[in-house]
C-alpha cells in the first residue's frame, strides 16, 4: 500500500523536529530513512505507526487519511530496535498476540502462527520464552509478530543494531526476502548506510529533520546532491579537499593540485569549493597525479586501504587490490580519476 | 543478586557468626520461653518448667465469659487483612501506572500529594476519622476500619508501584499499542506481568501490616463482634480480674504463626521490594 506524508511536521513542546516533510513510498517498495542520530527518522517512523501525533500535515495509507487514527486502528507492523518482545509470553503467544487482542479463535491463531513461524524459520522454537532465544531468533520472532496480521506497512526501527556482524549480514537478506515474498510496503530506519543500500529500493537521506535527497542506492552513490550525502554513503568514506575555483578548474589551497572540471565552467574565480574523491577513484590509474606520504595503511584481506597525507595537510583515502610494495611512511605519486570527482560549493550543494 | 554468597577463602566467617550469635542470644532465649511457657507450668521463681500442660491453649476450644470466640476474632482478622491487601493492590497497581505512564493533568501535584500523605503521621488523624465514621455509620464495623487502614497504607503502595512501573521499557507498551491492544489491555496483559514480583511483595507487605495493625481497630472497631486478634490480645492484658500471663503468651504465639509461615515461604518476594525490575 502506498504511504504518503504530506507537509508532515512534528514538534515536541517548542523544539521542532520535523517541518513540512513530504515523502511518498510506493506500494510494495522498501524505503530506507537514513541519517545520523537525532535527525528525526525515528520520529517520522513513530508518526507513521501512530505513537506520535503529527503537529500538522497529513499521513495517508493508500487513499485513506490516517492522521487522526489511533495506532490500534492503523494496520501497521513495527519491529523495534530492542525487539520489545513480551518477556512473560512464549514465542507462540508473542506472535499470536496481535490476533488475540482481535479476538480471533484459538484454532485460527494457532494455524496462522504456525504458518508465519515457518516463513521466518522459527517453527521449532514456539514453546520457548524470549529470554531463551539468541538475538537473531528474537529478531525473527519480532518480525513474525509484526507480519502476522498482514499489515499495510512494515516499519523497522534499526532492526539490526543489536546483532553481531555475521547475523546482521544474514538478517539483512532475510528481511529483504520476507519483504519481497509478502509484497509488503516497508520503511527501514537506520543510521548504517550499508544496511540502507543493500536492503532497500530507495533511500531517503535525512539531516536535521529534512530529507536531503531521495533516490535509489546506486543513483545516490553516483550522483549525491550534497557533500553531506556524499560523505554519508560509501565505506570507506569519501575524502574531501578544500580549494578555490580558477578559470574553470579546481585549485587546492596550496596551489599544487589543479583539476579542470566541466561542472566548474561559469563559476567565478575565487569561489570556495570542496572536492570529494571516493577511495576507489584515487590510486594508480587516475589521470591527475598527486604526491603524498602514506599516513595510514590497513589491509582488509582482499583490499588495502591507505590514507595519503598531502603536503598541505589534507588526507586522501585510497582503496586498492592487495599489494605489498607500499608501506607506512612511503612517498607515493598516485592519480585522481577526475571524471568521478564531485565538486561542492561552500554551502555543500553539488555543482 | 547472587542466590548464595560464597564463603570467602581469605576470611573466616566463624568470629562474625560467634559475635552475632552472642548478641542475638537474649532474643533467642525470649522466643524460646515464649513458646515453652505456653505448654508448661513452672514453680514460682523458677525458670525450669516442671509440668507439661495444654491448659493455656484452652482458649482455642473454650470461650471465656465476656470474651468473643477466638475463631470469630481470627476470622475477623483474616477478613480485615485480606480486604486491606486486596484494596491496596487493586488501587495502587492502577494508580501507580497512571502516575508513571499516563499524561494526566496535575500529575506532579498528585505525585507530591502521595508523597506528603505517605510522610503524614496517620495517628494524628484518628479523632477526625472517628467522628467521620460515627457520622456515616461505619463506626464499629469492619468495613469502616478496612477503608481507613487501606487509605492510610495506600500512598506507600502507589509510590512503590510507580517506581516499579518506571522500570518497564516503553517499547513493550508501544509494541502492544501497535499490535492493536487498548491501553487497558496493554496494562493488564503486558505491563502487569512484568511487575509481578512487586505485586507479590506489596501484597505480602500489606498483609503483614494489616495483620499487625492495632491502633485503628482498637479505636474504630472495638466491639466484640468485630474484634481482631491484636485488640483481643490487648483486652486480655487489660482484664485485671482474670489475669493470666500464660494464656496471653499462648494467644500471642497463635497470633504470630501466620506471619511466621508467610515469612518462611515468601521472604524471597519480600526482598524484591528493594530490588525489582523486569527479568526475561
Amino acid at each position: 500500500m502506498r504511504i504518503l506524508l504530506d507537509k508532515f511536521s512534528k514538534s515536541f513542546g517548542t523544539t521542532s523536529v520535523i517541518e513540512d516533510m513530504n515523502l511518498e513510498v510506493g506500494s510494495g517498495e522498501m524505503l530506507a530513512l537514513l541519517g545520523p542520530s537525532g535527525c528525526g527518522k525515528s520520529t517520522t517512523l513513530f508518526a507513521i505507526c501512530g505513537i506520535h501525533r503529527p503537529t500538522s500535515g497529513r499521513i495517508l495509507f493508500g487513499d485513506k487519511d490516517v492522521t487522526n487514527l489511533p495506532s490500534q486502528e492503523r494496520n501497521v507492523g513495527v519491529v523495534f530496535q530492542s525487539y520489545a518482545l513480551y518477556p512473560h509470553m512464549t514465542v507462540e503467544e508473542n506472535i499470536g498476540f496481535p490476533l488475540t487482542v482481535r479476538r480471533v479463535t484459538a484454532a485460527e491463531i494457532k494455524k496462522q502462527v504456525a504458518a508465519i513461524a515457518a516463513l521466518v524459520h522459527i517453527d521449532n522454537l514456539l514453546d520457548r520464552k524470549p529470554s531463551q532465544l539468541s538475538g537473531g531468533q528474537q529478531q525473527r520472532v519480532a518480525l513474525a509478530r509484526a507480519l502476522i496480521r498482514r499489515p499495510d506497512v512494515l516499519l523497522l526501527d534499526e532492526p539490526l543494531a543489536n546483532l553481531d556482524a555475521k547475523l546482521r549480514l544474514e538478517m539483512r537478506s532475510e528481511i529483504r526476502r520476507l519483504q519481497k515474498e509478502t509484497g509488503i510496503t516497508a520503511i527501514l530506519v537506520t543510521h548504517d548506510q550499508v544496511e540502507a543500500m543493500s536492503m532497500c529500493d530507495r533511500i531517503a537521506i535525512m539531516k536535521s529533520g529534512e530529507i536531503v535527497q531521495i533516490a535509489t542506492p546506486s543513483q545516490m552513490y553516483q550522483d549525491p546532491r550534497t557533500a553531506f550525502v556524499a560523505g554519508f554513503l560509501g565505506n570507506p568514506p569519501i575524502s574531501f579537499l578544500k580549494g578555490k575555483a580558477a578559470q574553470g578548474a579546481f585549485v587546492s589551497t596550496d596551489g599544487k593540485l589543479q583539476m579542470t572540471l566541466p561542472a566548474l565552467s561559469g563559476i567565478a574565480d575565487g569561489t570556495v569549493l570542496t572536492l570529494g574523491i571516493r577511495p576507489e577513484h584515487f590510486g594508480t590509474a587516475g589521470d591527475i597525479p598527486v604526491e603524498g606520504r602514506i599516513a595510514f595503511a590497513e589491509t582488509q584481506g582482499r583490499e588495502n586501504l591507505y590514507d595519503v597525507l598531502l603536503p598541505d595537510g589534507s588526507v586522501l583515502r585510497s582503496i586498492q587490490p592487495v599489494r605489498d610494495d607500499v608501506k607506512l611512511g612511503d612517498q607515493v605519486r598516485w592519480g585522481i580519476d577526475s571524471r568521478s570527482a564531485f565538486v561542492f560549493a561552500e554551502n555543500g550543494q553539488r555543482l | 543478586m547472587s542466590e548464595k554468597s560464597k564463603t570467602s577463602a581469605n576470611f573466616s566467617s566463624i568470629p562474625v557468626i560467634a559475635l552475632l550469635g552472642l548478641l542475638s542470644l537474649p532474643l533467642v532465649v525470649m522466643y524460646a520461653y515464649l513458646i515453652l511457657d505456653t505448654v508448661t507450668n513452672s514453680e514460682p521463681g523458677s525458670l525450669v518448667p516442671n509440668q507439661f500442660t495444654l491448659e493455656h491453649w484452652k482458649f482455642l476450644w473454650e470461650t471465656r465469659s465476656g470474651k468473643s470466640s477466638i475463631w470469630l476474632v481470627t476470622l475477623n482478622t483474616f477478613i480485615f487483612t485480606c480486604c486491606i491487601t486486596g484494596v491496596i493492590l487493586l488501587v495502587s497497581s492502577m494508580a501507580g501506572y497512571v502516575l508513571s505512564r499516563l499524561n494526566v493533568p496535575a500529575r506532579g501535584f498528585f505525585l507530591a500529594g502521595v508523597m506528603v500523605l505517605h510522610a503524614f503521621p496517620s495517628v494524628t488523624l484518628i479523632i477526625s476519622i472517628f467522628i467521620v465514621l460515627q457520622y456515616i455509620g461505619l463506626y464499629n464495623s469492619l468495613i469502616g476500619v478496612i477503608l481507613v487502614k487501606a487509605a492510610i497504607d495506600m500512598p506507600l503502595g502507589i509510590w512503590l508501584m510507580k517506581g516499579f512501573y518506571d522500570t518497564v521499557p516503553w517499547e513493550i507498551e508501544m509494541a502492544g499499542i501497535v499490535d492493536g491492544a487498548s491501553r487497558f489491555t496493554v496494562w493488564r496483559r503486558l505491563v502487569l506481568p512484568q511487575i509481578k514480583p512487586a505485586i507479590m511483595a506489596l501484597g505480602l507487605f500489606s498483609f503483614l501490616t494489616g495483620w499487625s495493625e492495632f491502633i485503628l481497630p482498637q479505636v474504630l472497631a472495638p466491639g466484640s463482634q468485630v474484634q481482631v486478634l491484636s485488640v483481643y490480645l490487648a483486652s486480655l492484658i487489660a482484664d485485671d480480674n482474670n489475669f493470666d500471663f500464660a494464656t496471653f503468651k499462648a494467644v500471642g504465639v497463635f497470633y504470630v504463626i501466620p506471619v511466621l509461615i508467610l515469612y518462611v515461604f515468601f521472604q524471597k518476594y519480600l526482598m524484591n521490594i528493594y530490588g525489582g525490575g523486569t527479568k526475561g
